[in-house]
């Protein structure tokens, strides 16, 4: 019955809107999904905060994997997510490298020394050229990337506990399951 | 910080998510959720601010097709706008990248092939042309076409009925 | 006034709405006089209401009653009167509000204008919108109670969005939703001659004047939208397919088709059924906009804020709705081709050729508005949707129809003469060809204004052509009829929108710049000098105020002042100046200082030169004249001799 197309087509669009109503309880729609993911993490050399003499580049990194967190002094979510950062995220047991995005050096030391340090190695990027080969559009984000120096897991946004179980915890485990 | 960091401070972090219960009291999290929401709105509004970036174009024709390669890329922070109007730092950072790329001789292809690599075809306003996207470029056709041919019906069983015999000479008032 | 009394009005409004959806609905299916003649009062009182609601709200406003969280929220002590009344409808409760107070003002207009009309179709008009009106009062006092106290009370509250904060912004929302709200009266012609199987057309008729104001509204409002987009987002920009444009635009490009297909079921009875459809289609357009604004399924840079809740209201709002409505259509519509027949070249054959292009370029519209939602429902990953798809598909599907339009009034109805359409197209064609080696040899290369302007001549020569024969044919005082001026007058603004598009985009010239005090740059013609900038200061914002001199061959033309105003909460945003002109706009922008620390230094500075940019909206503004103008057609009114009681009035066509 042709008469009835109109009522299907549009039974069939509401059914995609509730599917989108129920999507985005789940997801955030901002979040870009990054083409990088299981691809070798590009590879950078950038200098250490604080001892801009000492360069640290992909290579060195090799050999266990780390989470790679984007932050900057100027960065509000990142107050939030620090505590996490400090605690859950630390307690997983892998090295954390901070990513210092598009930050004054004096700052960013001046806000780790009030917030507390809690990565095992700093480095600036302060032009944001680093970050755009990563894909980084704004802060917070934070990297898995393996011992093989591929990026396994991102998530965009502030850390919280339920994001390390939710989300971290499963790929930790997915990594060690491999071997990686 | 000068007031100009702070703006961009405001800029980068990352805004909350826009959905919250709306059954929160008002309180704190409430406030800090509007906040977020006004940052978000109010991104687009910043952006003429730093969206202008005087570049050193060798020429017109240059400085044409940086404008036209920048207009149709997204901006991956502010969502909706094209790189060429956002004023979100990231897009500061990739017009300048655009620009060198354009200057060190790259096409247009290979400098959105970079983008892409590292913001995914999400950055590319215009979507391309590849199987999961087929309904999408080739829909309105088959809509046309479809409907042409109900058109055709239709017309067709009209004529096949009386056919209209007498045309009145001029239009008259109530029959033009 | 307390606020506790607004929503106490919402409450008796829905009520009065319940009663007013319900009985007359009931009485006209059972012929029942008594519950047929509860329609009007019921009308009347849910307006009053509503409008007392109103009333409430914006009075909260005006007296910064704070202790209201929508007013807390959406205004502050800095803020003028005149932005506190356009932050009654900045933010998503208080545009429901809006909304079903356009609602009533339409009820209103037409429980009073219609008493021409037989009462057991008045009833079922009357009883539709009464319940669209039950569904969103009920909307807004569940989910969206713009009464809520916030305590304890603020002593100040947050900011209208300074984006917000322009004369366009008070004049867009109400002039859009009077459009948008008004394709709920064609809504309910349909569903009431759907319900009551009117057999003859004349409740088309009874339509006409109504859809014809809405549909010009809701061209009014678009262009104010554009308008303002132009003026107050900083860059130029006056379109750019963003979901919320382009929820505004769909009914729009329906409405466009139902104009016509309405008077081709009018003068000859025939497509009765599509008639029927489009309407419902116009509304339900209007309806889902409404969705996506709120549900939160699509982002959009003006959207209002999500919430799941509300998305899941509407959602079973637009089913019961919508779905009723297309269901009832399928039971109830006309099946048999009736009215005069006619040959395969006819003026409805041309109709039904042009809204069938403009329904499938809606059809496009939100499949591409809609694509992102359905990539990720099929897992396809977040697919980009953008301007380049839209124009390219838009222009695609109506250069057709632009091909078309000069042959609609000579179409004749029925069946065409030849002779006739070769002569128009040998005239039209002859003049767009010549004004088009015209224009190449003016724009150099430029395809794009190079085809505008064939196409707009093509449109205006056909249109004078027809203009020009009328007033050689007929006598005096019946040259013109309403209805016909309003279509020649609306095709002219088709011609006048082509010119404005195609010439603005393909010969704008924008350029970033860095100009210290003293410094001239030369585009287009013109030459700009930067003459410092200085502090200024207005109600709640304090500037930075620019100061850029454009001359021309010597001459000063004009003085603009850019500015970049932080607002009292400290929001920033650009105030472009705008020296404008009927045959170009020139628009700057102040950036930021190239020192950060140095304002007396250089600065960054956007300048453009937008050639013609005003004809788009100049173009909308004659369509928008011409659905006003056809409206006011002499046949539409009322025929006080017709005025009957139960009896449905037998009218003739011809």
């Amino acid at each position: 019955m042709s008469r009835l197309m109109p009522l299907f087509v549009f039974l069939a669009l509401c059914g995609l809107f509730g599917f989108g109503i129920w999507w985005n309880t789940q997801h955030d729609q901002h979040e870009i999904v990054s083409p990088l993911i299981d691809k070798p993490a590009p590879d950078f050399l950038l200098p250490e905060l604080g001892q801009p003499m000492s360069t640290v580049g992909k290579a060195s990194l090799l050999g266990k994997p780390y989470f790679l967190n984007v932050f900057g002094s100027w960065c509000i979510e990142c107050v939030h997510e620090h505590p996490v950062l400090s605690g859950e995220v630390k307690s997983l047991g892998l090295r954390l490298v901070g990513l210092n995005y598009k930050d004054e050096p004096s700052d960013a030391m001046n806000w780790l020394h009030e917030h507390g340090n809690p990565f095992d190695l700093v480095i600036t990027d302060r032009d944001g050229r680093a970050g755009i080969d990563f894909g980084v559009y704004g802060a917070p984000e934070t990297f898995l990337i393996d011992g093989k120096g591929v990026i396994r897991y991102k998530h965009v946004g502030p850390i919280t506990p339920e994001v390390v179980d939710r989300e971290f915890r499963p790929a930790l485990a997915a990594l060690a399951k491999e071997g990686g | 910080m000068s007031r100009y960091g702070r703006a961009q401070g405001a800029l980068l972090q990352r805004a909350g998510n826009g959905q919250g219960p709306a059954a929160e009291g008002r309180s704190a999290p409430r406030a800090r959720q509007l906040l977020a929401i006004a940052f978000m709105l109010l991104l687009p509004l910043l952006s003429i601010a730093q969206a202008i970036q005087p570049l050193p174009f060798r020429d017109h024709a240059e400085e044409l097709r940086f404008q036209h390669l920048s207009a149709e890329l997204r901006c991956p922070m502010c969502q909706n706008e094209t790189l060429a109007d956002s004023n979100a730092p990231i897009a500061h950072d990739l017009r300048r990248q655009i620009f060198e790329m354009m200057q060190a001789g790259r096409s247009d292809a290979e400098i959105k092939a970079y983008l892409v690599d590292r913001y995914s075809d999400f950055v590319l306003y215009k979507p391309p042309v590849e199987p999961k996207t087929w309904l999408l470029w080739f829909g309105p056709l088959i809509v046309l076409a479809l409907g042409g041919l109900v058109v055709a019906i239709q017309v067709r069983r009209r004529a096949r009925q009386n056919p209209v015999g007498n045309v009145p000479a001029n239009d008259t008032e109530d029959d033009w | 006034m307390i606020p506790e009394l607004g929503q106490f009005a919402l409450v008796l409004a829905l009520l009065l709405a319940l009663v007013q959806g319900v009985l007359p609905i009931l009485g006209a299916w059972r012929g029942n006089a008594a519950l047929m003649a509860v329609a009007r009062p019921a009308a009347a009182g849910q307006a009053v209401f509503v409008f007392l609601a109103m009333g409430v709200l914006i009075h909260a406003f005006l007296v910064y009653d704070f202790s209201v969280a929508y007013v807390a929220d959406n205004s502050n002590l800095a803020l003028p009167w005149y932005y506190r009344i356009t932050a009654v409808w900045g933010a998503h409760e208080g545009s429901m509000l809006l909304w079903v107070f356009i609602l009533n003002v339409w009820s209103l207009a037409l429980a009073v204008l219609s008493r021409h009309l037989p009462t057991p179709f008045v009833s079922r008009v009357l009883g539709v919108l009464g319940l669209i009106g039950v569904g969103f009062l009920a909307f807004i006092l569940f989910t969206s109670n713009p009464f809520l106290r916030e305590l304890p009370m603020p002593s100040d509250g947050g900011d209208l969005n300074p984006v917000l904060q322009d004369p366009g912004m008070t004049f867009h929302p109400p002039v859009l939703y009077m459009g948008y709200v008004g394709f709920s009266v064609a809504f309910a012609f349909s569903i009431a001659a759907l319900l009551g199987g009117e057999l003859e057309q004349a409740w088309v008729r009874w339509a006409r004047p109504w859809t014809n104001v809405s549909w010009a509204f809701l061209t009014m409002g678009i262009v104010a939208g554009s308008w303002w987009a132009y003026a107050e987002l900083g860059w130029g920009g006056w379109w750019f397919w963003d979901p919320v444009e382009n929820a505004s635009f769909m009914p729009w490009l329906v409405g466009v088709a139902l104009i016509h297909a309405q008077a081709v079921t009018e003068k000859r009875g025939s497509l009765p059924a599509w008639t029927v459809l489009l309407s419902l289609f116009a509304f339900s357009l209007s309806l889902l906009g409404t969705f996506l604004v709120r549900s939160g399924v699509l982002t959009s840079v003006h959207a209002f804020a999500s919430d799941p809740r509300r998305g899941l209201y509407i959602l079973g709002f637009l089913i019961v709705v919508i779905g009723g409505s297309l269901l009832l259509y399928a039971i109830r519509a006309p099946r048999v081709a009736t009215g005069k027949p006619f040959a395969a070249l006819s003026r409805e054959t041309g109709i039904m050729i042009a809204n069938l292009l403009f329904t499938t370029a809606a059809a496009m519209v939100l499949l591409g508005t809609l694509f992102p939602l359905i990539g990720d429902a099929l897992n396809l990953g977040r697919i980009s949707v953008g301007p380049p798809y839209f124009s390219f598909l838009f222009i695609a599907l109506m250069a057709p129809a632009v091909l078309l339009l000069p042959f609609g009034p000579y179409l004749r109805w029925g069946s065409a003469e030849g002779r006739q359409l070769t002569t128009l197209a040998l005239r039209a064609g002859i003049a767009a060809v010549i004004c088009a080696i015209v224009a190449a040899f003016v724009a150099q290369g430029h395809l794009r204004a190079i085809a505008g302007i064939a196409g707009a001549v093509w449109v205006a020569a056909g249109t004078l052509s027809y203009i020009l024969k009328r007033w050689r044919e007929m006598p005096r005082g019946r040259r013109y009829p309403a209805e016909m001026a309003g279509m020649l007058v609306a095709h002219t603004g088709v011609a006048i929108f082509i010119i404005g598009v195609m010439l603005s985009e393909s010969l704008s010239v924008e350029r970033d710049v860095r100009m210290a005090p003293g410094d001239t740059q030369a585009i287009g013609g013109y030459v700009f000098r930067f003459d410092g900038v200085h502090e200024t200061q207005g109600p709640n914002w304090r500037a930075d105020e620019g100061t850029v001199t454009i001359q021309r061959d010597g001459t000063t033309m004009a003085t603009v002042k850019p500015q970049k105003r932080t607002y009292s909460r400290g929001q920033v945003q650009t105030e472009s100046a705008i020296d404008a002109g009927l045959f170009r706009d020139i628009y700057v922008a102040l950036g930021e200082p190239m020192q950060a620390t140095d304002v007396e230094g250089a600065w960054a500075l956007r300048l453009y030169y937008k050639p013609f940019v005003r004809w788009i909206w100049l173009g909308g503004l004659f369509m928008m004249l011409g659905g006003f103008l056809a409206a006011g057609e002499r046949r539409f009114r009322a025929k006080k001799a017709a005025a009957t009681a139960a009896v449905p009035a037998k009218e003739s066509l011809a």
